[in-house]
């Protein structure tokens, strides 16, 4: 007998998707559980680590800022090859007022998320006609011009970089600062996301021909996806500056581009909670595989392909399914 | 100082020709993403250094094998990996740039990188042209890749099998109508371009030494190339091969070193953003841009 497999929601979905969730603790908790995991996660982490962990800690929560930052952009249609730019640029933001103005940290990261998010749109603005693969392959190109521009330039220190910036006061401070980034990022993009205005935006990836029949100016809109996009990216760089007390030309590295598009998409495009999660898997993974050296970014490579080959959901939309839904096998109806 | 700059930008413009055909006979000619373009370059250098140093086969035995092997690989690429992902453009860019970014880090992490690491060159004689040195290897590359680039300029307009690979790119369900199985003609386009990366390995690697690293350097040559030429054109390619090739040598020799890559990067980023289907690029002019 042939058989195929339902998939059906679990009955507590149906029943939590309703006001008569607040009538249960155990829908309560349905419906909070995932969401107040990665809260209690972010808090309690950094007080169980030891130090090198919780330095490893640092660079996932930059991991999931620019994937966040590449799955904003990606749902608006534009899918970047390039995040070591707006990484790139708010680290010599931050790096240059903090050397050559010797302003404060507390200063330099928003003036610098800000600055490298204007900065970022605007290099960019000329090719937001672009679609697709041409999109792509200019941000793949700007990265590394820029490079070889200050390498042949020399400007903001040439090929030695500018070294001796102000770190943050304290560990604690940087652990829960960039953290306390990431939750608000995670929740309130995911938020807008999911509003009308985030609507338009995915309406440009889906058709971006009906979105302009709908009387919507998609320039504008995509503008403003890559202001908020370049924004999250130059604050993850200009934050990597302070850490660590230097900014040179590997802000511009392949490693920056890469890793976030391969937690996207090891975690799951389309949801930024699935570029989080790719981060926290695949940083610590990383680290865990340090011993290997450069084997790490061929390991990279292999699980890209693994994924968009074999998983192209992801795993967050696996684990999202077997939370809300029940599957089994059933006959076919003759 | 002149004819001599003149000279080495034709065999600049000969070797930026050479990297980019099997390139553009994949992307493109036939539309089929090979970011792991600069992987089987490698590949294949590695492969007939391999053979030559370690097996101790003969020079050309080494380089039939490494030919083949390379167009296998490409075919074996398409089947398993790019066939599953066909026709999203951008899950075809990032799969295949997943493959080559494996091979390519895997080769550096082995470290195999130094003055040893190279191909013999062909006849080991210099030439001297209106005053300037030149030696065999860059004047054969020069020969070459002329009678290459008419073969392959032959090849897409005058038969069966050329003309379907164009035929997919321009539209892959009127080419099936035709009898044409895309799928079978996408992986010989693969494995033609991982064929002519071979080939472009032989001649060019003999200049320098193999270095893993170069092959990032000749996928973005190679896609300057494309890019500027247009998408499609034979005839783009030699447009685009002797802007990028005169530029490089001339700023070399009369503005610095450092500057010569940025020439290339700024010339791709101009053509995308001025006319994205390149200089003389027909394909998909409206669809590419909104």
């Amino acid at each position: 007998m042939k058989k195929r497999k339902e998939r059906i929601d679990r009955g507590i979905k149906v029943r939590s998707s309703d006001i008569f969730a607040l009538l249960s603790w155990r829908e309560m908790l349905y419906l909070g559980a995932p969401r107040i995991l990665p809260v209690v996660v972010c808090l309690v982490l950094p007080l169980v680590l030891g130090p090198y962990w919780q330095k490893v800690l640092l660079s996932v929560a930059v991991v999931a800022l620019l994937a966040i930052s590449w799955d904003i952009l990606a749902q608006t249609g534009m899918v970047s090859l390039g995040q070591a730019l707006f990484f790139g640029v708010g680290a010599y933001c931050a790096g240059a007022m903090n050397h050559y103005w010797n302003l404060s940290p507390f200063l330099t990261l928003p003036l610098a998320t800000i600055m490298g998010a204007v900065i970022c749109t605007l290099l960019l603005l000329p090719v937001l006609r672009l679609r697709g693969i041409y999109f792509s392959m200019v941000t793949l190109i700007i990265p590394l011009i820029l490079v070889r521009v200050i390498e042949a330039t020399k400007i903001f220190g040439g090929t030695e970089g500018l070294s001796g910036m102000t770190p943050l006061p304290s560990k604690w401070i940087e652990l829960y600062l960039v953290l306390a980034v990431l939750l608000c990022v995670l929740f309130g993009f995911r938020r807008i996301m999911d509003s009308d205005y985030g609507l338009v935006l995915k309406g440009i990836n889906d058709n971006d021909r009906s979105v302009i029949n709908a009387g919507i100016n998609i320039y504008w809109f995509k503008a403003q996806s890559l202001f908020f996009a370049g924004a999250i990216g130059s604050f993850s760089g200009a934050f990597m500056t302070h850490v660590y007390m230097f900014v040179g030309m590997p802000v511009f590295a392949l490693d920056y581009s890469i890793l976030p598009i391969a937690a996207a998409v090891v975690g799951g495009p389309g949801t930024l909670a699935g570029a989080t999660l790719g981060a926290f898997i695949l940083v610590p993974l990383s680290e865990a595989l340090r011993g290997f050296g450069g084997l790490r970014i061929v390991f990279y490579g292999v699980f890209l392909v693994i994924f968009i080959v074999v998983l192209p959901e992801g795993i967050f939309h696996y684990i999202q399914r077997k939370y809300h839904q029940i599957e089994r096998w059933v006959g076919v109806e003759k | 100082m002149l004819t001599g700059t003149i000279l080495y930008a034709l065999i600049n413009t000969a070797i930026l020709a050479l990297m980019a055909l099997g390139f553009n006979l994949t992307f493109g000619i036939s539309g089929v993403a090979n970011f792991a373009y600069g992987a089987f370059y490698i590949l294949a250098a590695y492969g007939i250094w391999g053979i030559v140093n370690l097996l101790h086969l003969p020079y050309p035995v080494a380089i039939i094998v490494a030919i083949v092997a390379n167009m296998i690989f490409g075919a074996l690429m398409y089947r398993f990996v790019l066939l599953r992902v066909r026709g999203q453009a951008l899950s075809e860019v990032i799969a295949t740039f997943g493959i080559g970014l494996a091979i390519l880090e895997l080769f550096s992490y082995f470290g195999w990188v130094g003055f040893e690491y190279t191909l013999p060159v062909f006849v080991d004689r210099s030439f001297a042209i209106a005053g300037t040195y030149v030696d065999f290897q860059r004047l054969a590359i020069l020969g070459f890749s002329v009678i290459l680039v008419f073969c392959l300029w032959w090849f897409t307009h005058h038969t069966a099998t050329g003309l379907a690979f164009r035929g997919i790119a321009q539209d892959e369900r009127t080419a099936l109508t035709f009898g044409i199985n895309s799928d079978w003609i996408a992986t010989l386009s693969v494995s033609f371009g991982a064929g002519l990366a071979a080939v472009a390995a032989l001649f060019i690697i003999p200049l320098g030494s193999i270095a893993p690293g170069e092959g990032y350097d000749v996928l973005i040559k190679a896609l300057a190339v494309c890019i500027i030429g247009g998408l499609g054109s034979t005839g783009g390619v030699i447009a685009a091969a002797f802007i990028v090739g005169f530029a490089e040598r001339f700023t070399d020799t009369y503005i610095g070193s450092h500057w010569t890559m940025i020439v290339s990067l700024a010339a791709i980023l101009l053509v995308l953003t001025i006319k994205p289907s390149g200089l003389f690029g027909k394909q998909k002019e409206l669809e590419e841009r909104i």
